[in-house]
């Protein structure tokens, strides 16, 4: 187990480091050179040597890279051009709100996919199976940056039941767990959750459905037990994957929250991203993928390790 | 069996038996031709190519041409059969007109990744051994980064435009593809009939042309037609947070972004690209689907 | 050390010297330590011209193993196969691909070993059309030989595996095998998917192609009737070594190794007063990834001794051209029971 843990951790090693090095290169694919990039675009001669040194502009690339690599390993991404503050601190901020939303998301998610797979995989070729597969493909076949403008139509325009974007009072900086903010979060969430309910569903109704049809289900209704000790089974069965997937998926939300943060101004790190790329912000833009990328990496990793822990079936060796 | 795991479908793409033969596809085909959905969805999506590929024909007006007097008009407004956007354009015209930048911004990465990364899985599944190593190590670094964001970082580096994002999705497109065409490509690799055709002194590429292609594409294809529908979410996704098509083009994702001012006055115009995305995104998931049961052979 | 390949008359026409091939796993940077499956531990025997060397043993012996490093499909770790003296890849040797070309082999499965998306026609005429055959004349080899083999080409030439028998197929992959002209089929396990009347059916005609073309067999199974039937010469595996190797009537009466006579009293037999109660070996064999030192068969040896463990027996003779791994054969092994039997 430790040494499963041990490799898997090793293998993280190389993942990561390219990723760094993939989202170092974004400066050189950015067109033209990069230290224009970096400054505003009347920045004086003196200025413009100054930064260079600071930076290592004048160094070869891998060192450059290696300079950069360890200042964003302590913590320092360097300063967003459009701000003036430090790109850790911009991203600090954001990640905690994309955080939140996609955590809720992921709760939301989860139970609503469970549940509608559950009942698909136990009533398997019936018509409320038919009607929750078809629930469930179009929630992964859904554009969500355009479900959340349906949604906003509905609920904020129509209906003006609750607000259609921002985090509610004070901005940012002032989320609280009372009403007054958690309201601005519930369209974004729910855009948010389609996709993973709609996965979730699949594979909850997939996983239930293949062990009820399973010899040792029939066996234990042949011994006389109970619906209940069945139910207990499929779900020991169906659990764990459904765990895995809404890990993995929490990932992808946090990654491509930009277009549903875009949608409902939500300032997460997916209305950062939009920030940086329009302004033309790399070093802000570096910092954020680089971060979510890790994140990600990291979330993937956590999952791999908590699965053998979860399902005893899958023994790593 | 393979279970594979991309952020819209989850661990449910199973590629089927590799070993295929032509009556067998006789089966799949009449088995499709039975399937009310996949008939259902072929129907539309070939509406849709067809209307946007003749759109000069149907078009009742010019795309780029409005006028300011003729703002957002409701549906049904005489002349405006769909209404009208914030420019005064006609929706319908537009929409026909958008279908083929959405259609070609969805379909070209996923065509240019099916070769290169066919290629590519190909090669790695057949020959093995470093050659293989090489490919799929690359391939997971890539696949360690979630596909969204792997797009937006490519062309928002890169700069918006075209180009630069039908780059960005044919890279993010690869590996998935790498990965089924180089599991299903060691699948068929190790059936007696290709030793056998070693055994009898063949090369290598010989072997891929004359046995491996013909038992491997069908797979690919079919996991590759479940890709176009995340490939024409994300590109209108792109274009819809600028780094796509740009202004005055019609395109599906850039009109969805432009008429969100009017989510207060015309909402359902608001609303209409993006019905189409979803339609043409629901329609290849489904036909994927279908194809995907109709090639099941335990069925 | 005597080699059992060492021939009194002339050269054999397959001969393979200390063949070896042990299957690594794992073992890269950090997957720890690599598992070294011993799939074929440096075995050395012949078959002349002719005739049909039997070759059985349990599963996960190295009989398939061995076929297919003979025919190159698997690149051996050491040893060498010669054909009527050549060495193959060796310097004055043959190319690989020309002895492919004297030697061809048939599969268990006879469906995997049909591409399921060419006709049989094609699949047949796929060798003579990689050795530069014209495409007329390799479609008339492939009619013959499907002739030859009992299925009509007329009706059989254009249909797909699918819509054959297993029988049928089975047919199909010895014709595919005969074209190449080969002089040597390597047989493994080529009717033991078959149904037994099938079976006998496709033996009888394996037994008149022989005599037709001059062929020569490698025939692998692990049925031993099948074997008995067809074989001239027999080779008893076991976990990679060969435990045993002589004519078949010395081998099937007169059995030498515990194994061997263990393999023969557990076959089943035609006659009532002959059967046994109870298995004379239980279990399945040790796995060839950490084979047991000394003799291989020890665990299971009903005669093992301290020697056998410490000891690999080396191939000894006892009777004229037959070989046996076993310490009770070398009379200076000291082994109790040595010289006895």
């Amino acid at each position: 187990m430790f040494e499963y843990l041990a490799k898997r951790l090793l293998y993280a090693v190389p993942i990561c480091i390219t990723v760094s090095a993939l989202c170092f290169s974004l400066v050189y694919l950015a067109p033209g050179d990069p230290l224009s990039a970096v400054l505003p675009a009347d920045a004086s001669q003196e200025i413009i040597d100054d930064v260079k040194a600071q930076y290592g502009l004048d160094k070869p690339v891998y060192v450059q890279y290696a300079l950069w690599l360890g200042r964003a390993v302590t913590g320092d991404l360097g300063t967003s051009i459009g701000s003036g503050r430090p790109v850790a601190e911009e991203i600090g901020q954001a990640i905690v709100n994309s955080l939140i939303l996609a955590a809720f998301a992921s709760v939301v998610g989860f139970t609503i996919g469970s549940a509608l797979g559950m009942i698909a995989g136990y009533h398997s070729g019936s018509t409320t199976d038919k009607m929750v597969s078809a629930i469930a493909i179009s929630g992964v076949s859904v554009p969500h940056y355009w479900l959340g403008i349906v949604l906003v139509v509905i609920f904020s325009v129509k209906l003006n039941w609750l607000p259609a974007m921002g985090a509610g009072a004070g901005g940012s900086q002032a989320w609280q767990w009372d009403w007054e903010h958690m309201r601005f979060m519930i369209l974004p969430a729910i855009t948010l959750a389609a996709i993973p309910t709609g996965i979730i569903t699949r594979s909850v109704r997939a996983l239930v459905a293949d062990t009820l049809s399973k010899e040792f289900v029939t066996a234990l209704r042949a011994k006389g037990l109970t619906e209940r000790t069945i139910f207990v089974h499929v779900v020991k069965n169906s659990a764990p994957t459904a765990l895995s997937v809404v890990g993995v998926q929490l990932g992808y939300l946090m990654a491509g929250s930009i277009l549903v943060e875009t949608v409902f101004s939500w300032p997460g790190t997916g209305l950062l991203l939009n920030t940086a790329i329009f302004q033309r912000d790399i070093p802000l833009l570096q910092g954020t993928i680089l971060v979510l990328a890790l994140f990600f990496v990291g979330l993937n990793l956590l999952v791999d390790a908590l699965q053998p822990l979860l399902d005893p079936r899958i023994s790593r060796s | 069996m393979i279970v594979m795991t991309d952020e819209r479908h989850g661990p449910v793409v199973e590629v089927p038996p590799a070993a295929a033969s032509h009556g067998y596809w006789r089966g799949v085909f009449s088995r499709l031709a039975k399937d009310k959905t996949a008939i259902g969805c072929t129907v539309i999506l070939t509406a849709i190519v067809l209307a946007a590929v003749f759109a000069p024909l149907i078009a009742p007006s010019d795309p780029s041409v409005g006028s300011v007097l003729k703002r957002l008009k409701p549906v049904g407004e005489p002349g405006f059969l769909l209404g009208s956007d914030e420019l005064g354009r006609d929706m319908l015209t537009r929409l026909l007109y958008g279908g083929r930048m959405s259609l070609i911004t969805g379909i070209v990465p996923v065509a240019l990744a099916l070769i290169i990364g066919g290629g590519l899985g190909t090669l790695a599944g057949y020959m093995g051994g470093w050659i293989n190593s090489i490919v799929m190590r690359t391939t997971d670094v890539i696949f360690a980064f979630p596909s969204v964001l792997m797009a937006v970082a490519i062309s928002g580096a890169l700069g918006a435009g075209l180009e630069n994002m039908l780059l960005a999705l044919t890279i993010v497109l690869i590996p998935p593809i790498v990965r089924i065409s180089e599991s299903v490509t060691t699948q068929v690799r190790s059936l007696d009939f290709v030793e056998a055709a070693r055994a009898s002194g063949a090369g290598s590429l010989t072997i891929i042309r004359a046995h491996v292609l013909g038992n491997i594409l069908g797979p690919i294809f079919v996991y590759s037609t479940s890709l176009l529908s995340v490939s024409i979410i994300l590109a209108s996704g792109l274009s819809f947070i600028g780094l796509g098509a740009k202004p005055p083009t019609p395109e599906w994702g850039l009109m969805l972004n432009a008429l969100r001012t009017a989510i207060y006055s015309q909402p359902i115009i608001a609303a209409l690209p993006g019905v189409m995305i979803f339609i043409v995104s629901l329609s290849f998931n489904l036909l994927s689907d279908s194809l995907r049961s109709a090639m099941d052979v335990q069925r | 050390m005597i080699n059992p390949s060492i021939e009194a008359h002339g050269v054999p026409f397959l001969e393979t010297t200390d063949l070896r091939k042990h299957f690594v796993s794992g073992g890269g940077l950090l997957s720890g330590k690599p598992r070294v499956v011993q799939a074929v531990s440096n075995i050395s025997f012949h078959v002349d011209q002719g005739t049909t060397l039997g070759v059985v043993g349990e599963s996960g012996c190295g009989k398939s193993t061995t076929a297919r490093l003979l025919m190159g499909l698997i690149e051996r770790d050491s040893g060498a196969v010669r054909i009527e003296g050549k060495d193959i890849g060796g310097p004055q040797g043959l190319d690989i691909k020309e002895a492919r070309r004297q030697m061809q082999m048939v599969f268990q499965d006879s469906f995997a070993s049909l591409n399921p998306r060419m006709t049989i026609e094609t699949s047949i005429m796929f060798g003579p059309r990689v050795h530069k055959v014209s495409k007329s004349e390799a479609r008339r080899r492939a009619h013959s030989l499907l002739d030859r083999v009992g299925l009509q080409p007329e009706r059989f030439a254009a249909r797909y595996p699918h819509e054959l028998s297993g029988g049928q197929r089975q047919r199909v992959n010895i014709a595919r095998a005969l074209a190449l002209e080969p002089r040597m089929l390597l047989l493994d396990e080529a009717v033991s998917a078959l149904d037994k009347s099938v079976e006998a059916q496709v033996l009888n005609l394996l037994l008149d192609l022989k005599d037709e073309f001059g062929l020569t067999y490698l025939f692998i199974s692990h049925d031993l009737n099948v074997v008995q039937y067809i074989s001239d010469r027999v080779m008893v595996m076991y976990l990679g070594k060969v435990m045993e190797i002589g004519p078949v009537e010395d081998i099937y009466n007169t059995p030498s190794h515990p194994y061997t006579q263990a393999l023969l009293k557990a076959m089943p037999s035609m006659d009532p007063t002959q059967r046994t109660e109870s298995a004379p070996i239980t279990g399945d064999p040790p796995s060839p990834i950490n084979p047991p030192s000394g003799c291989r068969f020890h665990t299971r040896c009903p005669h093992a001794e301290d020697v056998c463990q410490l000891l690999e027996p080396q191939l000894t003779v006892t009777r004229p051209e037959h070989f046996v791994g076993c310490h009770m054969a070398d009379i200076d092994s000291g082994h109790s029971k040595a010289g006895n039997g």
